[in-house]
């Protein structure tokens, strides 16, 4: 299955050369696996990750010649965190519970928050709909069908108010899956938080506001990357400065993933990314050690047990490196890699759709084993439609049973040492940097997809994957193996009103508000864009006067232009 | 004239940039021999059905994975019927619920592909379909 190409497939040689059998190895070889191998073979000639990575029969000592482990695996919360960020990661505390939500009006939002909160989930995760994911208020004719079908419908801060009443947002954290009018709703979020009276310097959650995955995979940009580097960059700077304890990025690996990546791919392009970004906010003029410990990542979590584990354990390593020795950052803030994890959504069926319990479970205890600090756990009917209640419950309580009853959390990094854990780690990383080089000599991140080579080199990884579905030589149990016709499940069912209702209130937005002051902070923010100076004043600014997102995201199309892309089949 | 090919337009339709299947689609088609143009995203019911025109297409497959697949349907289908484009084959791959099944295949839609559907079922389909019409 591996493509020879492949940089995996290269490491994996290399490692292998350097092979030497102990003795008792050898014997053990010839006594016992010959005749065992002569009697019942393996039942396939390959055995290969989800990723289509090679995994060899059995992992010992002998693969780990040259490993260091003072050097390469050291201890929980000291360099180089493979072992984790924290000395003893889960018996402090647990990881965040942090399950994304939204659907239909500010007030349906709300209503599930409070409900998530009652019981017992420990963050908030905005998830918008797709008219607020591309800048366009509710009301715009493209929005049409779309307004709070993915998420939650967001236009003004009035909406913002709305999500967040009787939340107080000096004591919960808050996660924002929000990207292109990341800066907006930010301003949007900081308005709120201002007027329910929660200082700035103590309010935390995180922005995503990673507009290089976007280009790379999920594609819900507006703007060219030139400008959008510089709304991010805007963002990390005022946070540095107003805004402490919040991350203004997650730099994410989920979308890469989903959109059909390997393991590999998904960690290297998501700390490439990584790089691109602080090398922005070093032009910007900002200390390394100032910003870089509030960077935050998001991996996804895939089928593949081991696989996934390597790969947390790889990012913190890698991570390390990159901030150390590329960077020479001295904070051990800055050194150490955070990250939220969600289960895999793409692997998530529509048949049988109980069985994605179980394989939420064993994704969810993969980011945990390999030193998650937030998780968000899909629920089973995810193939079909956001959750509904019920189903949202049960993924809740997937990380709870995790947490409480497995027993897993109670020593920091259970597997540190396992041979098999510890060479995948080594493969997946060596995997990684191979990437990164390549990319680097591509003139970085912008440059390569520019150029499209993120996005072939994942089109071409989800082909191989669904070609390898479609001939059997993976197994999805009830897609193309164990199949039986099921019954459908209830489902979620989006009130087919929410459009118009959201347009009923952006009328009466368009109708209460001082328009003239609205015209007059656009303009400010028009001219600011201009320019090169900080957005973020600007726009919370605008949004204070209800100055609408589309309204804001239109303002900004002027002075910025409109991104298309080349698209790679 | 078995040597022509039959020509499809992949579409992905509506705000949703989640592409994967429609590139996947794509290929597997044109590994199958297929024409295939795909549209890129955030294509208008209205470009769509110019683009069928255009590139005188014998099948549409439109990837939907939002929820907003009656919208987008219905103002296609009227659009394809307004410019005479009756024998065009119109597909959907996506996430569609059970109970939006029958309307959508009542306002024209030929068939509709749910996850875990194999490339070769819809090569298989769209053969078939392309011969008889």
């Amino acid at each position: 299955m591996a493509d020879k190409k492949a940089p995996t497939a290269r490491s994996l040689s290399a490692g292998v050369s350097l092979r030497e059998v102990s003795p008792a190895e050898r014997s053990w070889e010839e006594k016992t696996l010959e005749p065992t191998l002569k009697k019942s073979p393996d039942r396939n000639s390959d055995f290969t990750t989800v990723s289509s990575y090679p995994i060899r029969r059995l992992y010992t000592q002998a693969d780990l010649a040259g490993w260091n482990p003072d050097r390469d695996l050291g201890a929980p919360g000291a360099p180089p965190y493979t072992r984790g960020i924290h000395a003893t990661m889960y018996r402090d505390r647990l990881w965040t519970m942090r399950q994304f939500a939204g659907f239909g009006s500010a007030d349906d939002t709300n209503r599930r928050f409070r409900y998530l909160l009652s019981q017992g989930q420990t963050g908030l995760s905005v998830a918008f709909d797709l008219p607020t994911l591309m800048g366009y208020d509710s009301d715009h004719p493209l929005a049409e069908g779309e307004v709070g079908r993915c998420g939650v419908a967001i236009s003004s801060l009035a909406d913002m108010e709305a999500l967040f009443d009787q939340i107080p947002l000096a004591d919960v954290t808050t996660s924002m899956t929000i990207n292109s009018p990341a800066a907006p709703i930010w301003a949007m979020y900081l308005a709120v938080a201002e007027k329910q009276g929660a200082d700035w310097q103590k309010i935390s959650g995180t922005l995503q506001n990673d507009i290089l995955k976007e280009y790379i995979a999920q594609k819900e940009y507006i703007y060219p990357p030139e400008p959008s580097m510089r709304m991010v960059t805007d963002t990390i700077e005022f946070g540095a400065k107003h805004t402490p304890k919040f991350n203004p990025i997650s730099i994410s690996g989920y979308h890469i993933r989903e959109a059909g990546s390997t393991a590999i791919q998904e960690l290297a392009f998501t700390l490439r990314d990584g790089i691109e970004y602080v090398d922005h906010c070093l032009r910007r003029g900002m200390g390394v050690d100032d910003f870089a410990p509030r960077l935050s990542f998001f991996f996804n979590a895939h089928n593949d047990f081991f696989e996934e584990i390597a790969k947390y354990r790889a990012a913190r390593r890698i991570w390390y490196r990159v901030m150390r020795e590329r960077f020479g950052a001295t904070n051990p803030r800055s050194w150490a890699l955070r990250f939220h994890t969600q289960t895999a959504g793409c692997s998530l069926t529509a048949q049988q759709p109980y069985n994605n319990v179980v394989r939420t479970a064993v994704q969810a205890l993969a980011a945990v084993l390999g030193g998650t600090q937030s998780l968000h756990t899909n629920s089973l009917d995810e193939a079909w439609a956001l959750p509904t209640e019920a189903a949202a419950t049960i993924a809740l309580r997937t990380q709870q049973i995790i947490a409480h009853e497995s027993g897993v959390t109670n020593t920091a990094d259970p597997l540190g040492g396992s041979y098999f854990v510890e060479t995948l780690t080594n493969e997946v990383e060596r995997g990684a940097w191979d990437y990164i080089e390549r990319i680097d000599a591509l003139g970085g991140m912008v440059a390569a997809i520019e150029r499209g080579f993120p996005q072939r080199e994942i089109a071409d990884a989800a082909y191989r994957y669904q070609v390898a579905v479609d001939q059997k030589q993976k197994i999805v149990v009830g897609v193309n193996d164990y199949v039986i016709d099921g019954k459908p499940i209830e489902t979620l069912k989006i009130d087919g009103t929410v459009g118009d209702r959201q347009s009923d209130r952006l009328r009466k937005l368009r109708a209460d508000r001082s328009n003239a002051e609205v015209e007059r902070r656009l303009n400010s923010l028009r001219h600011a864009a201009a320019g090169t100076e900080n957005l973020m004043p600007h726009l919370i600014e605008a949004v204070k006067a209800y100055a609408t997102l589309g309204e804001i995201c239109s303002a900004l199309r002027q002075p910025f232009g409109v991104y298309q892309e080349v698209a790679i089949t | 004239m078995p040597d022509k090919k039959i020509r499809v337009l992949i579409a992905k339709p509506g705000l949703d940039g989640h592409d994967r299947g429609a590139k996947v689609i794509a290929r597997a088609l044109r590994d199958a021999g297929m024409e295939v143009i795909y549209t890129g995203l955030r294509q208008t019911p209205e470009m769509i059905a110019s683009a069928a025109i255009q590139e005188d297409v014998d099948v549409i497959g439109l990837s939907i994975l939002s929820g907003a697949h009656n919208t987008i349907c219905t103002r296609l289908m009227e659009l394809l019927r307004a410019k005479g484009m009756t024998d065009v084959t119109v597909l959907i791959g996506g996430i569609i619920p059970e109970a939006d099944i029958a309307g959508l295949k009542k306002s024209g839609i030929a068939e509709i592909f749910l996850p875990g559907t194999t490339t070769q079922a819809i090569v298989d389909f769209i053969r078939e379909r392309v011969a008889v019409t």
